[in-house]
């Protein structure tokens, strides 16, 4: 499952993901992070069962952690189906089935948002991601 | 040899003996029976289409107020529509931003808002006449209200269209998409297979007078669209139909981040079989179709053509650029051209829609010219400041702070030892270092992602640069990457000085 980590100015000269990895030995997968002056952003995996444990450790240390459980919002009334979203999604979360409908593979989505700012009918947006 | 007219065909619509296959149908057909067998078989083949259309708009007339108003502007929902015309008509484009929502608000949502029943605000001022005393106008109007909507649409239904890369190391934000860096995606338009023009390119049915669907009601062709440009397979249409009788499904505002608006028109064509040689017209498949890749991160009417690619290509998902996979996408729907080809051949199929033949056939062998230009156009090497000063990169700040009081060039472009661009420091990066008491080399507190310029650059494209990174000069580097001049805002302020 995907998790965002928000360290607060503060916390962000301490490396609280490496401590929290090390002291439950659950690993994880960071597919971004965004850091500037007053805070940091991590999107990563982690396994469901770690989740508990990973949630402790790292808000025992001042984060703040968020489920991204339903991370790209496809609004169907909007789209159009053109595909635009393919090509610029890293992790082909879109893809075309026989008769050209649009397929949305939700679990792939790393919330990057390019497609959001790619699709032409605002039919995509990130939730939790604000 | 098979001749069949227009009379015969509508003929068997009314009977409902006609056979309408679509474009993609067709292919088969084809494939199987023959140019000649097909030609027999079928009498209506229809096409398809539904993508970004932003030579779009409509013709509203708007009744008259009491007392009336001849109005000089208009803005529906703050978007201002064109009233160079008679008293009330106003002609709202598509592409029109709004002027307090920017780009995330267009002529093109005016046009949706309306065709699905919102009302829009409407504001009118005039100068006021004898005949038209009123000189504001504050009203709330919807479709119904208007005694009409008539979309006129310039230039629709590309017979193909470029497709799009980028090449440079930016993402840019383009009409046709974000395209990703260093040739990160290809996108394009068109519906190959069900393309209207694609399946009658040398306009043999399809010219002025030509019924159409439009989105979602009968259109017709007005005639050749502008920029048609025939010789090229560029060909285009101008459309019309009525506004009040279409349907949102198919009449879409968009929004291309960093462009602006656009509308998603829907469009059909029917083409009677009337020989053979429209039979075998219409048999085109993806993989006849062809178009260019066009390098989009070169801001230059001539952008260069990477390579030459097939609708089959394009549609596969990937094509290849210079050795990579790339992967393409496309900005029209083609489910969507699907159901129009076969919404119309339902139409035609139930006896709702008939053909017919154009009064006038399109011009063959037009070009789309360039704009001539007669005011001189600028480029870089014109106005850049050759004697350009710069330091090497393990000199002082206080050498650098030396070099700017003594020469007045407030943007040192940094050097390595052969000369070329490490880094550039201001004024304003040693008033930083000085404040913090480091007194270190130039190298520690230099910018080392510098924006550049080259001398055979246009100004207009230089200066837009300047503003989009918020910086006030350009280094001006040759193609080994070696400083030869530099080019500052305030040379181009300069240049703009001389001319008004």
């Amino acid at each position: 499952m995907k998790i965002k980590i928000n360290i607060s100015s503060e916390t962000v000269g301490r490396p609280i993901i490496a401590e929290s990895i090390l002291e439950t030995g659950v690993l994880l997968n960071v597919s971004q992070a965004h850091f500037d002056r007053s805070h940091g952003e991590v999107v990563a995996d982690v396994l469901e069962e770690h989740y508990d444990e990973m949630y402790q450790a790292l808000t025992s240390r001042g984060a703040r952690v968020t489920k991204l459980d339903a991370p790209i919002e496809w609004n169907e009334d909007e789209c159009v189906e053109c595909s635009a979203c393919m090509s610029v999604c890293p992790t082909r979360v879109f893809s075309l089935d026989e008769d050209y409908s649009l397929k949305v593979d939700q679990a792939k989505c790393i919330q990057c948002g390019t497609c959001v700012e790619m699709c032409p009918h605002r039919a995509l947006t990130l939730l939790n991601n604000k | 040899m098979v001749k069949k007219t227009i009379h015969e065909i509508n003929a068997k619509i009314r009977d409902g003996s006609v056979n309408v296959v679509t474009a993609e149908e067709m292919v088969n057909i084809v494939g199987e029976l023959g140019p000649e067998g097909a030609a027999r078989e079928v009498d209506v083949v229809t096409t398809g289409t539904f993508g970004a259309m932003c030579s779009s708009g409509v013709w509203f007339n708007l009744g008259h107020s009491e007392p009336p108003i001849k109005m000089q502007k208009v803005w529906m929902n703050d978007v201002e529509a064109y009233t160079g015309v008679a008293a009330v008509d106003a002609y709202m484009g598509a592409t029109q931003l709004s002027e307090s929502m920017g780009m995330d608000y267009g002529g093109a949502h005016v046009i949706e808002d309306l065709l699905r029943g919102k009302s829009v605000d409407v504001h009118a001022i005039s100068h006021g006449t004898d005949c038209y005393p009123r000189k504001v106008l504050d009203t709330s109007l919807t479709l119904e209200d208007m005694n009409q909507a008539i979309m006129i649409n310039p230039r629709n239904a590309y017979q193909k269209y470029n497709a799009a890369t980028n090449s440079s190391k930016q993402t840019i934000h383009t009409y046709m998409g974000s395209l990703l860096p260093r040739f990160g995606n290809v996108t394009y338009s068109g519906a190959g297979v069900l393309s209207p023009l694609s399946n009658d390119p040398e306009y043999l049915t399809i010219g002025t007078g030509t019924r159409i669907f439009l989105g979602g009601a009968q259109g017709y062709v007005v005639g050749q669209g502008t920029q048609h440009a025939s010789a090229g397979r560029f060909g285009t249409l101008m459309v019309q139909g009525d506004l009040k009788k279409m349907d949102p499904e198919y009449i879409r505002a968009a929004n291309f981040t960093g462009y602006g608006t656009s509308l998603y028109v829907g469009m059909g064509i029917p083409i009677p079989v009337l020989d053979e040689r429209v039979a075998q017209a219409t048999a085109v498949k993806d993989a006849d179709i062809t178009t260019n890749i066009l390098d989009y991160s070169i801001p230059s009417r001539d952008r260069p053509a990477l390579r030459k690619v097939t609708y089959e290509e394009l549609r596969s998902g990937h094509v290849e650029i210079e050795g990579r996979d790339v992967a393409t996408s496309s900005l029209s729907s083609f489910k969507r051209a699907r159901i129009i080809a076969s919404e119309l051949k339902d139409w035609i199929s139930r006896g709702d829609f008939f053909v017919s033949m154009p009064v006038e056939r399109l011009p063959e062998n037009t070009l789309s010219h360039p704009m001539k230009e007669t005011e001189g156009v600028s480029f870089v090497s014109d106005i850049m400041s050759a004697t350009v000063v710069t330091i090497d990169k393990d000199a002082s700040v206080y050498k650098a702070a030396k070099i700017i009081m003594e020469t007045a060039f407030n943007h040192l472009p940094v050097v390595n030892k052969d000369n070329t661009l490490a880094g550039i420091v201001t004024a304003w990066d040693i008033s930083k270092a000085v404040s913090l008491d480091k007194f270190d080399l130039v190298e520690d507190i230099m910018t080392r992602k510098v924006i550049t310029a080259q001398a055979d650059e246009q100004v207009a494209v230089v200066a837009r640069r300047l503003d989009q990174h918020g910086v006030s000069a350009l280094p001006v580097i040759n193609s080994m990457n070696q400083v030869v001049a530099i080019i500052t805002s305030d040379d181009i302020s300069k240049l703009f000085a001389r001319r008004h």
